[in-house]
């Protein structure tokens, strides 16, 4: 025998039939089989091709155009979110409303006793570190930038009440019908309309995703990528083009939402810095920090510089960097671990120093406010609060489902173990309770200030700067700032690593052992796009509308994974309770 | 002079481990070592298995293989389940070591990616007691 020939001894060796616990799906595709490995220079790569190339070009050629033709791209940014706002918001909120009561049937249905990753598999993670990394990849710099600003935002455009503009049509910004001058109404009316946004719905699309993935690579064998989850519809063919749309659809999507929470972060951290540390007076335009004009009003006439932002965002990207390089459990766990325990601490002091009676019965109430607005504001039709159902919930649909492929791919990674009824319980109920809790208590504080000591700094102040006006009016304001500003960068470093992991995953073909220089190409990619989009001439609104455009594809994306997890799950089930009957 | 031989082996790039093997077998006779080949694979499935129970039952096979091949009196699979093999290895590699007690590693170091070059021989060789030997393919 010579030494090639044992290679063939290897691979002849076979699979091992399942043992009844776990139901492998047969196929003749090697994870790896259309993968493209070799050298550029000393750097090793290890791709993916058709989905690396489509989507590495695209996203290059899309910093470029950005970069040379600001004012065209801004412009057109802008159209594309009204367009898709308007025309699809129904839409996003039907999907949203079939995921949530997908996953709350699966718990209840006995599908729910699957266990991922076969019977008798163990999780990896315990639930604290699992929880952490769950959350720190899911709301992050969201639950930082609008913890405040949201609640306070409907909060007060409900109490404004509608007003109707000369073409018929709503001018307000209130969620349904509003509660104009009703100060208690008003209030419910907005954590209401808050929860829905952060609540179940986000949850649940993340869900789907997750259990998809989670129960075609641990249960079934495929590659950790999309496209697995589409085997039960599209069979062989997910290894083909069809499959390429797919993963290159995932990256888009995980790319700008992830590259919108980034522009997110980014600003609110310029603007908490500049208010603590800076110096000068905004209304005078002379307000910068580190020499760098920053966090002035629009009338004071002092352009912004976009510097701040740019210095920000690489820094943070150099964190997060090192964070891939050290991997899974090395960066991305200790950094959500130490995430968790700053949130937990500054949610816990604002509890205890703020009102806290106020806040306990708020959270009650706000959870009662948001079971009886409900029906109402998940409803898709016939909506006369189309500022809010287009401006807010369509926008916040788009975003969730266009960060659901990356949050649902890290979330499977690490719930291996779990079975589908505790994973839903997991993964939908706690995190949105937690979130619950957090609204009530960085909302319901700000509110009480405006309504108790008339404080009208959080109402007036821009949403990015809303945090930093409520902590300002507790004790130990400065430090409690600076806590914010951490969290916020910690969180985006959360984000872009796990990030980095997820896109060089699909890329690499479902690879997770992929060349490491891979992932520092993904994460640097995810700064650039960040950085480009917040210097367009839209800023912000050019980063949401990238969202939404990716969004409105993978919305649909979601749909079909719902109908192939029944198909998996029924499979499974099968498996799992055909040797217990035969024997 | 060695008792334990340790050898790190991709199952994924087969064809280039072959030197390594053979040097490995014939000094396992030399000096009636003992020899563990150590596997790495993820929890996902990979282009060598579906799970880390399939992955751990390919090497247990590859090992055998190995022993009836070269005529080695003693071979053992080790394999080892990682969450990030790609960034963890090197760590992977030196545990291997001190739980199994080698006294030479022995590393093929043309294995694109995983061995390559020096980078783990010489932090195996820095951070462990064993002997290191890299075996150009």
């Amino acid at each position: 025998m010579t030494d090639q020939n044992y290679t063939e001894d290897v691979d002849a060796q076979g699979i091992p039939s399942p043992e009844g616990d776990h139901h492998l799906i047969k196929t003749d595709y090697d994870i790896g089989q259309d993968n493209v490995e070799g050298n550029v220079g000393p750097i090793p790569f290890d791709i993916h091709n058709p989905v690396f190339a489509i989507s590495g070009l695209v996203v290059m050629a899309f910093v470029f155009f950005t970069l040379a033709l600001p004012d065209f791209a801004g412009t057109a940014f802008s159209a594309m979110f009204s367009f898709v706002t308007q025309t699809f918001d129904w839409f996003f909120l039907s999907v949203g409303n079939l995921v949530v009561l997908f996953c709350l049937a699966l718990i209840v249905l006995p599908l729910g006793s699957v266990r991922l990753g076969g019977a008798d598999a163990t999780p990896d993670y315990g639930y604290v570190g699992w929880f952490a990394m769950l959350f720190a990849a899911g709301m992050g710099i969201g639950l930082m930038f609008y913890g405040v600003s949201e609640p306070m935002s409907h909060f007060a455009s409900s109490l404004g009440g509608t007003t109707i503009g000369e073409d018929g049509l709503r001018t307000d910004w209130a969620p349904l019908g509003g509660a104009a001058g009703n100060e208690a109404e008003a209030v419910r009316l907005g954590m209401a309309a808050t929860i829905y946004h952060w609540g179940l719905h986000p949850w649940a699309m993340y869900a789907v995703v997750a259990l998809a993935l989670a129960l075609f690579t641990y249960n079934k064998g495929l590659p950790l990528t999309i496209r697995s989850a589409f085997y039960p519809i599209f069979g062989d063919r997910v290894w083909g083009w069809t499959g390429h749309i797919i993963d290159t659809l995932a990256v888009f999507a995980t790319l700008f939402g992830l590259a919108t929470s980034l522009g997110f972060g980014a600003t609110q951290a310029a603007n908490g810095l500049t208010v603590l540390y800076g110096s000068g007076v905004a209304e005078e335009g002379t307000r910068s920090f580190l020499g760098l004009p920053f966090g002035n009003t629009e009338d004071s006439g002092t352009i912004d510089s976009g510097a701040l932002l740019v210095i920000l965002i690489t820094a943070i990207t150099i964190v997060a960097l090192i964070s891939v390089i050290r991997g899974l459990d090395g960066g991305v766990k200790r950094l959500s671990e130490i995430n968790m325990g700053l949130a937990v601490l500054l949610l816990l002091f604002v509890l205890l120093v703020g009102p806290t009676l106020a806040l306990i019965s708020g959270f009650f109430s706000s959870l009662g406010a948001y079971f009886e607005y409900l029906p109402a504001l998940m409803n898709p039709f016939g909506r006369e609060d189309t500022n809010f159902v287009q401006g807010w919930t369509a926008f916040y649909w788009a975003w969730w489902i266009s960060w659901s492929p990356f949050v649902g791919m890290f979330i499977a990674r690490v719930s291996r173990g779990r079975t589908v009824r505790e994973f839903i319980i997991c993964v939908l109920l706690i995190p949105s309770l937690v979130c619950v809790l957090w609204m009530s208590v960085f909302g319901g504080t700000a509110i009480q200030q405006f309504l108790v000591d008339g404080y009208e700094g959080v109402v007036n102040a821009p949403l990015e700067l809303k945090l930093f006006e409520m902590l300002s009016q507790l004790p130990l304001a400065s430090i409690t700032s600076l806590v914010g500003i951490v969290l916020v960068i910690v969180f985006f470093v959360t984000s872009s690593d796990s990030g980095s992991l997820v896109i060089d995953t699909i890329t690499a073909g479902g690879k997770i052992d992929a060349p490491v220089p891979q992932r520092v190409f993904w994460c640097t990619f995810e700064g650039a796009v960040a950085i480009v989009l917040l210097l367009s001439a839209g800023g912000l609104a050019s980063l949401q509308s990238m969202v939404i455009s990716t969004g409105l594809p993978f919305a649909v994306v979601l749909v079909l994974l719902c109908v192939c997890i029944v198909m998996g799950l029924r499979t499974e089930r099968a498996a799992v309770m055909a040797p217990s009957s035969a024997k | 002079m060695f008792k334990h031989i340790m050898v790190p082996v991709d199952l994924a790039h087969p064809d280039a481990l072959q030197s390594a093997l053979k040097v490995a077998a014939d000094l396992a006779g030399h000096y009636s070592a003992r020899v563990s080949y150590v596997g790495v694979t993820g929890p996902q499935p990979s282009s060598v298995a579906h799970n880390p129970e399939e992955f751990g039952a390919k090497l247990a096979d590859f090992a055998a293989a190995q022993k009836a091949k070269h005529g080695i009196s003693e071979t053992a699979a080790h394999a080892v389940t990682s969450h990030d093999p790609a960034v963890e290895i090197d760590h992977v590699l030196e545990r291997a070591v001190s739980d199994l007690d080698a006294d030479l590693v022995i590393m093929a170091s043309h294995i694109p990616r995983h061995f390559d070059l020096g980078s783990h021989g010489g932090r195996v060789a820095s951070h462990t007691s064993a002997s290191v030997m890299l075996v150009r393919a």
